[in-house]
């Protein structure tokens, strides 16, 4: 029998302290945002220590994709010590490593160039959900438009 | 006024992903950081400390930490004290919020007018929380 999930848990690392961690954030909110709207959520990760045990039933029962933004891995390290194995996880330096042209400035506000950089890590982990829902792959678009 | 070079005071937000709350949040602790008090301060992730990393533990044990919470789930001052950080005030949005009702925060990526005047307001809450320390440190 073959398990179909309806919903996936995106969870971001809270990342204050670098760009990439902005990043991380603002990409798993485009993805639940416009993106995939009815597909996902967002799991808060210090609640996992907080005691949300909301989030962590939902982690332990629904797939969950990780975006950290460093290698430091904060969100697949929690997602895995307080629910289970993350379905995908994904690093921002690691995607970043492909655009060696963009310099990420900015905690606080985001300039149109990371804004775009945003929307592929966004893209990317689209790519995740929808292999998680056993979706066909190349069929990225927003939701909003449909 | 100023602290010595290896003294500063932690200003750690809620990562609050999930609401408008946790942006305003967010954004009062990159004002306290980067605008109003950067001699001072510091900012650290929060998930740093969920997962235990030792450096961060570190820090908040041997500096004075401001929380700001977006929500009462208090997610970053219990994570500050679940690590034995030293705790000086736990600031929470909705606290702020109730004495100006008409500054509603929307939007999470981008924070509305309102939500960046009330993020303004907290961190300039913090920032005299800041001085406090300083004072009493010196």
């Amino acid at each position: 029998m073959a398990i179909t999930w309806q919903k996936v848990g995106i969870v971001s690392c809270s990342g204050e302290e670098i760009p990439e961690g902005t990043i991380s954030r603002i990409a798993t909110r485009l993805v639940l945002e416009e993106l995939r709207p009815d597909q996902t959520v967002t799991i808060c990760l210090p609640l996992f220590l907080a005691g949300g045990e909301g989030e962590r039933t939902f982690a332990q029962l629904f797939p969950t994709i990780t975006v950290d933004g460093c290698e430091k891995r904060c969100a697949e390290i929690g997602t895995k010590k307080y629910s289970g194995k993350p379905f995908a996880t994904i690093v921002v330096k690691d995607s970043l490593k492909k655009c060696p042209q963009l310099k990420l400035r900015s905690r606080a506000e985001i300039s149109a160039d990371e804004l775009e950089f945003a929307q592929k890590v966004a893209e990317k982990i689209v790519e995740k959900v929808d292999e998680a829902l056993g979706r066909e792959k190349g069929t990225i678009r927003s939701e909003k438009d449909e | 006024m100023s602290m010595s070079r290896d003294k500063f005071v932690f200003v750690i937000p809620c990562s609050g992903i999930g609401k408008s709350l946790g942006s305003v949040g967010r954004k009062a602790a990159y004002t306290v950081v980067e605008k109003l008090r950067p001699q001072n301060t510091r900012i650290t992730c929060l998930a740093l400390l969920t997962v235990g990393d030792e450096e961060t533990l570190k820090k908040v044990r041997e500096h004075s930490c401001i929380t700001i919470d977006g929500c009462p789930s208090k997610c970053s001052q219990k994570n500050v004290e679940a690590s034995n950080g030293r705790l000086v005030r736990g600031l929470m949005v909705t606290d702020i919020l109730r004495n100006h009702r008409d500054l509603k925060p929307q939007g999470i990526i981008k924070l509305n007018p309102e939500g960046c005047e009330l993020a303004n307001l907290i961190a300039e809450e913090a920032a005299k929380i800041v001085d406090e320390i300083v004072e009493g440190e010196n």
